[in-house]
Protein backbone atom coordinates (compact mmCIF):
# COMPACT_ATOMS: atom_id res chain seq x y z
CA UNK A 1 0.00 0.00 0.00
CA UNK A 2 2.84 2.32 0.93
CA UNK A 3 4.44 1.81 -2.45
CA UNK A 4 1.17 2.90 -4.08
CA UNK A 5 1.13 6.14 -2.13
CA UNK A 6 4.86 6.77 -2.48
CA UNK A 7 5.84 5.08 -5.81
CA UNK A 8 9.26 6.77 -6.05
CA UNK A 9 10.36 6.41 -2.43
CA UNK A 10 13.06 3.82 -1.89
CA UNK A 11 13.03 2.66 1.72
CA UNK A 12 16.78 2.13 2.12
CA UNK A 13 17.46 5.64 0.76
CA UNK A 14 14.90 7.12 3.10
CA UNK A 15 16.34 5.23 6.05
CA UNK A 16 19.93 6.32 5.29
CA UNK A 17 18.79 9.91 4.95
CA UNK A 18 16.93 9.74 8.27
CA UNK A 19 20.03 8.31 9.93
CA UNK A 20 22.14 11.12 8.50
CA UNK A 21 19.69 13.76 9.71
CA UNK A 22 19.60 12.22 13.18
CA UNK A 23 23.41 12.02 13.21
CA UNK A 24 23.82 15.67 12.23
CA UNK A 25 21.16 16.81 14.68
CA UNK A 26 22.43 14.67 17.56
CA UNK A 27 26.09 15.67 17.33
CA UNK A 28 25.33 19.34 16.66
CA UNK A 29 22.89 19.53 19.60
CA UNK A 30 25.61 18.08 21.81
CA UNK A 31 28.21 20.52 20.47
CA UNK A 32 25.82 23.45 20.78
CA UNK A 33 24.98 22.45 24.33
CA UNK A 34 28.67 22.51 25.30
CA UNK A 35 29.70 25.69 23.46
CA UNK A 36 26.43 27.46 24.17
CA UNK A 37 26.65 26.86 27.91
CA UNK A 38 30.29 27.93 28.01
CA UNK A 39 29.55 31.11 26.04
CA UNK A 40 26.38 31.79 28.02
CA UNK A 41 28.23 31.37 31.32
CA UNK A 42 30.97 33.72 30.12
CA UNK A 43 28.40 36.29 29.02
CA UNK A 44 26.66 36.05 32.37
CA UNK A 45 29.70 35.95 34.64
CA UNK A 46 31.54 38.82 32.97
CA UNK A 47 28.45 41.00 33.06
CA UNK A 48 28.06 43.86 35.55
CA UNK A 49 27.87 42.87 39.19
CA UNK A 50 28.94 39.28 38.65
CA UNK A 51 31.88 37.20 39.77
CA UNK A 52 34.12 37.83 36.74
CA UNK A 53 32.84 41.30 35.94
CA UNK A 54 34.92 42.52 33.01
CA UNK A 55 33.60 45.01 30.53
CA UNK A 56 36.11 44.29 27.76
CA UNK A 57 35.69 40.50 27.79
CA UNK A 58 31.94 40.83 27.97
CA UNK A 59 31.93 43.20 25.03
CA UNK A 60 34.12 40.91 22.88
CA UNK A 61 32.02 37.81 23.57
CA UNK A 62 28.75 39.67 23.09
CA UNK A 63 29.96 41.06 19.76
CA UNK A 64 31.08 37.66 18.48
CA UNK A 65 27.77 36.15 19.53
CA UNK A 66 25.78 38.93 17.88
CA UNK A 67 27.75 38.81 14.64
CA UNK A 68 27.39 35.05 14.23
CA UNK A 69 23.73 35.23 15.12
CA UNK A 70 23.22 37.81 12.40
CA UNK A 71 24.65 35.68 9.57
CA UNK A 72 21.98 33.69 7.70
CA UNK A 73 22.74 29.99 8.03
CA UNK A 74 23.07 29.25 4.33
CA UNK A 75 25.68 32.00 4.01
CA UNK A 76 27.47 30.81 7.13
CA UNK A 77 27.95 27.40 5.47
CA UNK A 78 29.63 28.99 2.45
CA UNK A 79 31.68 31.28 4.69
CA UNK A 80 32.93 28.32 6.71
CA UNK A 81 33.89 26.11 3.73
CA UNK A 82 37.65 26.71 4.10
CA UNK A 83 37.46 26.18 7.86
CA UNK A 84 35.36 23.02 7.45
CA UNK A 85 37.74 21.68 4.83
CA UNK A 86 40.63 22.34 7.21
CA UNK A 87 39.25 20.64 10.32
CA UNK A 88 37.00 17.94 8.83
CA UNK A 89 39.06 17.23 5.69
CA UNK A 90 35.97 17.39 3.46
CA UNK A 91 33.16 19.71 2.52
CA UNK A 92 30.64 17.03 1.62
CA UNK A 93 28.49 14.68 3.67
CA UNK A 94 26.90 14.87 7.11
CA UNK A 95 30.25 15.26 8.92
CA UNK A 96 31.08 18.38 6.94
CA UNK A 97 27.86 20.02 8.10
CA UNK A 98 28.78 19.82 11.78
CA UNK A 99 31.08 22.88 12.14
CA UNK A 100 28.56 25.18 10.48
CA UNK A 101 25.68 23.71 12.49
CA UNK A 102 27.46 24.11 15.82
CA UNK A 103 28.87 27.55 15.03
CA UNK A 104 25.49 28.67 13.73
CA UNK A 105 23.47 27.46 16.71
CA UNK A 106 25.85 28.07 19.65
CA UNK A 107 25.51 31.88 19.76
CA UNK A 108 21.74 31.54 19.54
CA UNK A 109 21.73 29.10 22.45
CA UNK A 110 24.33 31.14 24.38
CA UNK A 111 21.87 34.05 24.58
CA UNK A 112 19.19 31.71 25.87
CA UNK A 113 21.62 30.36 28.46
CA UNK A 114 22.44 33.90 29.54
CA UNK A 115 18.75 34.73 29.98
CA UNK A 116 18.21 31.50 31.93
CA UNK A 117 21.12 32.31 34.26
CA UNK A 118 19.84 35.83 34.84
CA UNK A 119 16.63 34.29 36.14
CA UNK A 120 18.47 32.47 38.94
CA UNK A 121 17.50 33.98 42.30
CA UNK A 122 20.16 36.51 43.39
CA UNK A 123 19.44 35.61 47.00
CA UNK A 124 20.47 32.01 46.39
CA UNK A 125 23.75 33.18 44.84
CA UNK A 126 24.31 35.41 47.86
CA UNK A 127 23.60 32.49 50.19
CA UNK A 128 26.15 30.34 48.34
CA UNK A 129 28.71 33.13 48.62
CA UNK A 130 27.97 33.47 52.34
CA UNK A 131 28.68 29.74 52.73
CA UNK A 132 32.13 30.17 51.25
CA UNK A 133 31.41 28.66 47.83
CA UNK A 134 34.08 28.81 45.12
CA UNK A 135 33.19 29.95 41.61
CA UNK A 136 33.20 26.33 40.43
CA UNK A 137 30.73 25.45 43.18
CA UNK A 138 28.55 28.38 42.22
CA UNK A 139 28.48 27.26 38.58
CA UNK A 140 28.06 23.53 39.07
CA UNK A 141 25.88 23.48 42.18
CA UNK A 142 23.83 26.65 41.88
CA UNK A 143 23.73 28.32 38.47
CA UNK A 144 23.31 25.25 36.24
CA UNK A 145 20.95 23.19 38.44
CA UNK A 146 18.79 26.20 39.32
CA UNK A 147 18.37 27.18 35.66
CA UNK A 148 18.00 23.61 34.34
CA UNK A 149 14.37 23.78 33.15
CA UNK A 150 15.11 26.92 31.12
CA UNK A 151 18.36 25.43 29.79
CA UNK A 152 16.44 22.36 28.63
CA UNK A 153 13.59 24.22 26.98
CA UNK A 154 16.23 26.43 25.35
CA UNK A 155 18.11 23.48 23.89
CA UNK A 156 14.79 22.04 22.69
CA UNK A 157 14.03 25.15 20.67
CA UNK A 158 17.63 25.19 19.42
CA UNK A 159 17.46 21.51 18.45
CA UNK A 160 14.38 22.17 16.36
CA UNK A 161 16.17 25.01 14.57
CA UNK A 162 19.10 22.65 14.06
CA UNK A 163 16.86 20.07 12.37
CA UNK A 164 15.79 22.77 9.97
CA UNK A 165 19.44 23.81 9.49
CA UNK A 166 20.41 20.20 8.64
CA UNK A 167 17.81 20.20 5.88
CA UNK A 168 19.27 23.40 4.49
CA UNK A 169 22.79 21.97 4.70
CA UNK A 170 21.46 18.84 2.99
CA UNK A 171 20.40 20.84 -0.02
CA UNK A 172 24.01 21.78 -0.66
CA UNK A 173 25.39 18.31 -0.26
CA UNK A 174 25.45 17.40 3.42
CA UNK A 175 23.09 14.42 2.99
CA UNK A 176 20.11 13.67 5.16
CA UNK A 177 16.43 14.20 4.52
CA UNK A 178 16.92 17.71 3.13
CA UNK A 179 19.32 16.36 0.55
CA UNK A 180 16.95 13.54 -0.40
CA UNK A 181 13.99 15.87 -0.72
CA UNK A 182 16.01 18.21 -2.92
CA UNK A 183 17.79 15.79 -5.26
CA UNK A 184 15.33 12.88 -5.52
CA UNK A 185 12.22 14.90 -4.89
CA UNK A 186 12.52 18.39 -6.27
CA UNK A 187 15.06 17.88 -9.06
CA UNK A 188 13.28 14.78 -10.43
CA UNK A 189 9.90 16.29 -9.77
CA UNK A 190 8.89 13.28 -7.63
CA UNK A 191 6.85 15.06 -4.99
CA UNK A 192 5.95 11.90 -3.09
CA UNK A 193 9.63 11.84 -1.99
CA UNK A 194 9.41 15.44 -0.78
CA UNK A 195 6.25 14.54 1.07
CA UNK A 196 7.81 11.44 2.73
CA UNK A 197 10.81 13.51 3.84
CA UNK A 198 8.49 16.19 5.27
CA UNK A 199 6.57 13.62 7.31
CA UNK A 200 9.77 12.18 8.73
CA UNK A 201 11.22 15.60 9.62
CA UNK A 202 8.00 16.69 11.30
CA UNK A 203 8.01 13.41 13.20
CA UNK A 204 11.61 13.97 14.37
CA UNK A 205 10.76 17.53 15.46
CA UNK A 206 7.80 16.25 17.46
CA UNK A 207 9.95 13.67 19.22
CA UNK A 208 12.51 16.32 20.20
CA UNK A 209 9.77 18.65 21.39
CA UNK A 210 8.18 15.91 23.45
CA UNK A 211 11.44 14.81 25.09
CA UNK A 212 12.37 18.43 25.81
CA UNK A 213 9.04 19.39 27.33
CA UNK A 214 8.90 16.23 29.39
CA UNK A 215 12.41 16.59 30.82
CA UNK A 216 11.98 20.29 31.51
CA UNK A 217 8.76 19.67 33.40
CA UNK A 218 10.26 16.74 35.29
CA UNK A 219 13.21 18.88 36.41
CA UNK A 220 11.12 21.80 37.59
CA UNK A 221 10.48 21.50 41.33
CA UNK A 222 9.50 25.13 41.82
CA UNK B 1 34.08 38.31 70.97
CA UNK B 2 33.25 40.24 67.87
CA UNK B 3 34.62 43.73 67.78
CA UNK B 4 33.75 46.22 65.11
CA UNK B 5 35.81 49.36 64.85
CA UNK B 6 35.05 52.41 62.78
CA UNK B 7 33.27 50.34 60.14
CA UNK B 8 32.08 52.30 57.11
CA UNK B 9 30.49 51.54 53.79
CA UNK B 10 30.14 54.33 51.31
CA UNK B 11 28.33 53.85 48.01
CA UNK B 12 29.60 56.26 45.42
CA UNK B 13 27.74 57.11 42.28
CA UNK B 14 28.58 59.81 39.77
CA UNK B 15 26.74 62.58 41.52
CA UNK B 16 26.53 61.65 45.15
CA UNK B 17 27.80 59.54 48.00
CA UNK B 18 25.67 57.48 50.33
CA UNK B 19 27.07 56.55 53.71
CA UNK B 20 25.16 53.33 54.34
CA UNK B 21 27.26 52.53 57.38
CA UNK B 22 29.12 55.38 59.01
CA UNK B 23 32.03 54.79 61.40
CA UNK B 24 30.18 52.18 63.37
CA UNK B 25 31.63 50.73 66.58
CA UNK B 26 30.23 47.71 68.38
CA UNK B 27 31.37 44.95 70.68
CA UNK B 28 29.41 41.73 70.72
CA UNK B 29 30.07 39.13 73.39
CA UNK B 30 30.47 35.44 72.69
CA UNK B 31 27.26 33.48 73.14
CA UNK B 32 24.89 36.41 73.28
CA UNK B 33 21.94 37.23 71.08
CA UNK B 34 22.59 40.70 69.80
CA UNK B 35 19.87 42.59 67.98
CA UNK B 36 20.25 45.52 65.65
CA UNK B 37 17.03 47.37 65.03
CA UNK B 38 16.34 50.17 62.62
CA UNK B 39 13.90 51.40 60.01
CA UNK B 40 14.53 50.59 56.38
CA UNK B 41 17.37 52.67 55.06
CA UNK B 42 19.08 52.77 58.45
CA UNK B 43 21.94 50.69 57.07
CA UNK B 44 21.33 47.57 59.11
CA UNK B 45 21.11 45.33 56.06
CA UNK B 46 24.42 46.64 54.75
CA UNK B 47 25.90 46.30 58.22
CA UNK B 48 25.16 42.59 58.53
CA UNK B 49 26.52 41.97 55.01
CA UNK B 50 29.75 43.68 55.93
CA UNK B 51 30.30 41.16 58.71
CA UNK B 52 30.89 38.29 56.26
CA UNK B 53 31.99 40.63 53.51
CA UNK B 54 29.10 40.02 51.15
CA UNK B 55 29.66 43.77 50.93
CA UNK B 56 33.23 45.03 51.00
CA UNK B 57 33.78 47.59 53.77
CA UNK B 58 35.10 50.99 52.70
CA UNK B 59 37.07 51.20 55.93
CA UNK B 60 37.22 49.78 59.43
CA UNK B 61 37.96 46.52 61.20
CA UNK B 62 35.85 43.50 62.02
CA UNK B 63 37.50 41.10 64.42
CA UNK B 64 35.83 37.74 64.91
CA UNK B 65 37.65 35.32 67.24
CA UNK B 66 40.83 37.31 66.99
CA UNK B 67 40.87 37.37 63.18
CA UNK B 68 40.41 40.58 61.28
CA UNK B 69 37.88 39.64 58.60
CA UNK B 70 38.61 42.75 56.55
CA UNK B 71 42.23 41.69 56.01
CA UNK B 72 41.60 38.13 54.77
CA UNK B 73 42.52 36.99 51.26
CA UNK B 74 39.82 35.37 49.14
CA UNK B 75 40.78 31.80 50.04
CA UNK B 76 40.90 32.34 53.80
CA UNK B 77 37.77 34.47 53.59
CA UNK B 78 35.93 31.51 52.04
CA UNK B 79 37.22 29.29 54.84
CA UNK B 80 36.12 31.83 57.47
CA UNK B 81 32.68 32.22 55.91
CA UNK B 82 32.08 28.52 56.51
CA UNK B 83 32.24 29.38 60.21
CA UNK B 84 29.77 32.25 59.91
CA UNK B 85 26.27 30.96 59.26
CA UNK B 86 23.66 33.20 57.72
CA UNK B 87 19.90 33.06 57.33
CA UNK B 88 17.79 35.32 55.15
CA UNK B 89 14.42 37.01 55.00
CA UNK B 90 13.45 35.08 51.87
CA UNK B 91 15.20 31.88 52.98
CA UNK B 92 17.24 31.60 49.75
CA UNK B 93 16.96 27.84 49.44
CA UNK B 94 17.81 26.03 46.21
CA UNK B 95 14.48 24.95 44.74
CA UNK B 96 16.22 22.22 42.78
CA UNK B 97 17.31 20.46 45.96
CA UNK B 98 15.37 18.60 48.63
CA UNK B 99 15.51 19.58 52.31
CA UNK B 100 18.24 17.03 52.84
CA UNK B 101 20.26 18.21 49.84
CA UNK B 102 19.86 21.87 50.77
CA UNK B 103 21.27 21.29 54.23
CA UNK B 104 24.00 19.17 52.72
CA UNK B 105 25.06 22.01 50.39
CA UNK B 106 27.42 23.90 52.76
CA UNK B 107 28.98 20.58 53.75
CA UNK B 108 29.68 19.79 50.09
CA UNK B 109 31.32 23.20 49.79
CA UNK B 110 33.45 22.47 52.84
CA UNK B 111 34.49 19.14 51.32
CA UNK B 112 32.96 16.89 53.97
CA UNK B 113 32.85 13.21 52.88
CA UNK B 114 29.47 11.76 51.87
CA UNK B 115 28.83 9.49 54.89
CA UNK B 116 29.61 12.23 57.39
CA UNK B 117 27.42 14.63 55.46
CA UNK B 118 24.43 12.37 55.68
CA UNK B 119 24.91 11.84 59.41
CA UNK B 120 25.31 15.55 60.13
CA UNK B 121 22.32 16.51 57.98
CA UNK B 122 20.03 14.07 59.77
CA UNK B 123 21.16 15.45 63.13
CA UNK B 124 20.38 18.99 61.96
CA UNK B 125 16.98 18.01 60.58
CA UNK B 126 16.14 16.64 64.01
CA UNK B 127 17.44 19.76 65.74
CA UNK B 128 15.21 22.09 63.73
CA UNK B 129 12.21 19.79 63.94
CA UNK B 130 11.83 18.73 60.32
CA UNK B 131 12.07 14.97 60.74
CA UNK B 132 10.03 13.15 58.12
CA UNK B 133 10.40 15.94 55.57
CA UNK B 134 13.92 15.08 54.41
CA UNK B 135 12.88 14.49 50.82
CA UNK B 136 10.48 17.38 50.39
CA UNK B 137 11.32 20.17 47.99
CA UNK B 138 11.20 23.77 49.29
CA UNK B 139 8.07 24.43 47.21
CA UNK B 140 6.27 21.82 49.31
CA UNK B 141 7.10 23.57 52.60
CA UNK B 142 5.51 26.47 54.49
CA UNK B 143 7.44 29.68 55.21
CA UNK B 144 8.31 28.61 58.73
CA UNK B 145 9.54 25.22 57.56
CA UNK B 146 11.66 26.87 54.86
CA UNK B 147 13.30 29.06 57.49
CA UNK B 148 13.98 25.95 59.56
CA UNK B 149 15.80 24.48 56.56
CA UNK B 150 17.67 27.80 56.28
CA UNK B 151 18.69 27.57 59.94
CA UNK B 152 19.79 23.95 59.63
CA UNK B 153 21.81 24.86 56.55
CA UNK B 154 23.44 27.78 58.35
CA UNK B 155 24.43 25.50 61.23
CA UNK B 156 25.85 22.71 59.08
CA UNK B 157 29.50 23.66 59.42
CA UNK B 158 29.25 24.30 63.19
CA UNK B 159 29.62 28.06 62.95
CA UNK B 160 30.65 30.32 65.84
CA UNK B 161 28.36 33.08 64.68
CA UNK B 162 24.91 33.10 63.13
CA UNK B 163 23.85 36.17 61.17
CA UNK B 164 20.10 36.65 60.79
CA UNK B 165 19.03 39.05 58.07
CA UNK B 166 15.40 39.95 58.84
CA UNK B 167 14.88 36.23 59.32
CA UNK B 168 11.30 36.48 60.53
CA UNK B 169 10.08 39.48 58.55
CA UNK B 170 8.38 37.35 55.91
CA UNK B 171 6.60 35.15 58.44
CA UNK B 172 3.27 35.45 60.23
CA UNK B 173 3.30 36.29 63.99
CA UNK B 174 2.78 32.70 65.17
CA UNK B 175 5.52 31.32 62.91
CA UNK B 176 7.78 34.22 63.88
CA UNK B 177 7.52 33.18 67.51
CA UNK B 178 8.23 29.54 66.66
CA UNK B 179 11.36 30.52 64.74
CA UNK B 180 12.48 32.86 67.54
CA UNK B 181 12.01 30.04 70.06
CA UNK B 182 14.14 27.83 67.85
CA UNK B 183 16.88 30.48 67.74
CA UNK B 184 16.88 30.78 71.55
CA UNK B 185 16.99 26.99 71.78
CA UNK B 186 19.98 26.86 69.43
CA UNK B 187 21.69 29.67 71.31
CA UNK B 188 21.33 27.70 74.55
CA UNK B 189 22.25 24.31 73.13
CA UNK B 190 25.16 25.28 70.92
CA UNK B 191 26.28 28.46 72.66
CA UNK B 192 26.83 30.27 69.40
CA UNK B 193 26.65 34.03 69.04
CA UNK B 194 23.60 35.28 67.17
CA UNK B 195 23.53 38.66 65.49
CA UNK B 196 20.19 39.62 64.06
CA UNK B 197 18.83 42.64 62.31
CA UNK B 198 15.15 43.48 62.30
CA UNK B 199 12.64 46.28 62.17
CA UNK B 200 10.34 44.55 64.65
CA UNK B 201 10.79 45.46 68.31
CA UNK B 202 8.89 42.28 69.12
CA UNK B 203 11.88 40.23 67.95
CA UNK B 204 14.29 42.21 70.12
CA UNK B 205 11.99 42.00 73.10
CA UNK B 206 11.49 38.28 72.77
CA UNK B 207 15.00 36.96 72.34
CA UNK B 208 17.76 39.58 72.44
CA UNK B 209 20.12 40.07 75.34
CA UNK B 210 21.49 43.30 73.99
CA UNK B 211 20.34 45.67 71.35
CA UNK B 212 21.70 48.48 69.18
CA UNK B 213 19.44 50.99 67.50
CA UNK B 214 20.65 52.13 64.09
CA UNK B 215 19.79 55.26 62.21
CA UNK B 216 21.55 56.93 59.32
CA UNK B 217 24.33 54.32 59.32
CA UNK B 218 25.20 54.93 62.97
CA UNK B 219 24.36 53.26 66.25
CA UNK B 220 22.36 55.89 68.11
CA UNK B 221 21.67 53.88 71.22
CA UNK B 222 22.74 50.53 72.62
CA UNK B 223 22.67 48.49 75.78
CA UNK B 224 20.92 45.63 77.53
CA UNK B 225 17.61 45.00 75.84
CA UNK B 226 15.72 45.60 79.08
CA UNK B 227 17.50 48.89 79.79
CA UNK B 228 16.74 50.17 76.35
CA UNK B 229 13.15 49.11 76.82
CA UNK B 230 12.76 50.86 80.13
CA UNK B 231 14.68 54.01 79.48
CA UNK B 232 14.69 54.69 75.76
CA UNK B 233 16.58 57.92 75.18
CA UNK B 234 16.39 58.63 71.48
CA UNK B 235 13.18 59.42 69.66
CA UNK B 236 13.61 56.52 67.25
CA UNK B 237 14.12 54.11 70.13
CA UNK B 238 10.99 55.40 71.83
CA UNK B 239 9.03 54.76 68.67
CA UNK B 240 10.30 51.20 68.55
CA UNK B 241 9.42 50.61 72.20
CA UNK B 242 5.93 51.90 71.49
CA UNK B 243 5.59 49.19 68.84
CA UNK B 244 5.27 46.61 71.59
CA UNK B 245 4.25 48.68 74.60
CA UNK B 246 1.67 50.97 73.12
CA UNK B 247 2.08 54.71 73.59
CA UNK B 248 3.06 56.06 77.02
CA UNK B 249 0.16 57.56 78.90
CA UNK B 250 0.14 61.30 79.12
CA UNK B 251 -0.45 63.29 82.29
CA UNK B 252 -4.00 64.28 81.39
CA UNK B 253 -5.02 60.66 81.16
CA UNK B 254 -3.53 59.85 84.54
CA UNK B 255 -5.25 62.81 86.16
CA UNK B 256 -8.58 61.76 84.78
CA UNK B 257 -7.92 58.30 86.21
CA UNK B 258 -7.21 59.73 89.63
CA UNK B 259 -10.23 62.02 89.59
CA UNK B 260 -12.59 59.18 88.87
CA UNK B 261 -11.96 57.61 92.27
CA UNK B 262 -13.34 59.07 95.48
CA UNK B 263 -11.22 57.12 97.90
CA UNK B 264 -8.00 55.12 97.90
CA UNK B 265 -4.93 55.68 95.81
CA UNK B 266 -3.97 55.27 92.19
CA UNK B 267 -0.57 53.67 91.94
CA UNK B 268 1.73 53.07 89.01
CA UNK B 269 3.68 49.79 89.17
CA UNK B 270 6.84 49.42 87.11
CA UNK B 271 7.80 45.86 86.33
CA UNK B 272 11.48 45.79 85.57
CA UNK B 273 12.27 42.27 84.60
CA UNK B 274 11.98 39.98 87.60
CA UNK B 275 9.66 37.14 86.86
CA UNK B 276 9.17 36.28 90.58
CA UNK B 277 6.76 39.18 90.92
CA UNK B 278 4.12 37.70 88.76
CA UNK B 279 1.90 36.88 91.74
CA UNK B 280 2.29 40.33 93.29
CA UNK B 281 -1.32 41.42 92.89
CA UNK B 282 -2.83 38.30 94.41
CA UNK B 283 -0.33 38.39 97.25
CA UNK B 284 -1.25 41.99 98.05
CA UNK B 285 -4.94 41.28 98.23
CA UNK B 286 -4.37 38.25 100.43
CA UNK B 287 -1.96 39.93 102.83
CA UNK B 288 -3.63 43.32 103.22
CA UNK B 289 -7.20 44.29 103.70
CA UNK B 290 -7.53 46.22 100.48
CA UNK B 291 -9.28 45.96 97.15
CA UNK B 292 -7.19 46.16 94.05
CA UNK B 293 -8.62 47.27 90.77
CA UNK B 294 -6.47 47.08 87.66
CA UNK B 295 -7.10 50.19 85.57
CA UNK B 296 -4.71 50.09 82.70
CA UNK B 297 -1.54 48.31 81.91
CA UNK B 298 0.88 46.76 79.54
CA UNK B 299 3.18 43.98 80.57
CA UNK B 300 5.43 42.19 78.17
CA UNK B 301 7.87 39.31 78.54
CA UNK B 302 11.50 39.84 77.59
CA UNK B 303 14.54 37.54 77.78
CA UNK B 304 15.24 39.09 81.21
CA UNK B 305 11.72 38.76 82.60
CA UNK B 306 8.54 40.81 82.66
CA UNK B 307 8.65 44.45 81.78
CA UNK B 308 5.86 46.96 81.76
CA UNK B 309 3.61 49.35 83.58
CA UNK B 310 0.39 48.75 85.46
CA UNK B 311 -1.97 51.36 86.86
CA UNK B 312 -3.95 50.02 89.80
CA UNK B 313 -6.39 51.53 92.19
CA UNK B 314 -5.92 50.54 95.86
CA UNK B 315 -8.95 50.96 98.05
CA UNK B 316 -9.15 50.46 101.84
CA UNK B 317 -8.11 52.26 104.99
CA UNK B 318 -5.21 54.66 104.57
CA UNK B 319 -3.17 52.57 106.98
CA UNK B 320 -3.63 49.36 105.03
CA UNK B 321 -2.84 51.12 101.75
CA UNK B 322 0.34 52.57 103.25
CA UNK B 323 1.40 49.09 104.38
CA UNK B 324 0.70 47.62 100.99
CA UNK B 325 2.75 50.28 99.21
CA UNK B 326 5.56 49.69 101.65
CA UNK B 327 5.39 46.00 100.87
CA UNK B 328 5.59 46.59 97.10
CA UNK B 329 8.54 48.91 97.44
CA UNK B 330 10.50 46.08 99.08
CA UNK B 331 10.11 43.93 95.94
CA UNK B 332 11.84 44.68 92.67
CA UNK B 333 8.69 46.29 91.33
CA UNK B 334 8.96 50.06 91.38
CA UNK B 335 5.93 51.76 92.83
CA UNK B 336 4.83 55.31 92.27
CA UNK B 337 1.80 56.86 93.99
CA UNK B 338 0.10 59.10 91.49
CA UNK B 339 -1.72 61.34 93.95
CA UNK B 340 -4.39 61.16 96.61
CA UNK B 341 -7.82 61.04 95.20
CA UNK B 342 -9.77 63.78 96.95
Amino acid sequence: MLSNLFPNVRMEELWTATEETLYMTGISVLGTLIFGIILGLLLFLTDRGNIWENKATNFVIATVVNVFRAIPFIILIFLLFPFTDFIMGTIRGPKAALPALIIGASPFYARMVEIALKEVDKGVLEAAKAMGAKTSHVIMKVLLPESMPALISGITVTAISLISFTAMAGAIGAGGLGDLAYRKGFQRWDFDVVFACTILIVFIVFIFQFIGDFTSRKMDKR
Amino acid sequence: MISIKSLSKIYKSKHNEVKAVDHLNLNIKNGEIFGVIGYSGAGKSTFIRLLNRLEEPTEGEITINGKDITKLGSRSLRKERQKIGMIFQHFNLLWSRTVLENISFPLEIAGVPRDERKKKVLELIKLVGLSGRENYYPSQLSGGQKQRVGIARALANDPDVLLCDEATSALDPQTTDDILDLLVDINNKLGLTIILITHEMHVIQKICHRVAVMEGGKVIEQGDALDVFMHPKEKTTKRFVQQVMGPEQDQAFIESLIKSYESGKVVRLHFVGESTNQALISELSKTFDININILQGNITQTQEGAYGTLFVHLDGTNEEIEKAINFISKTSVEVEVQSYAE
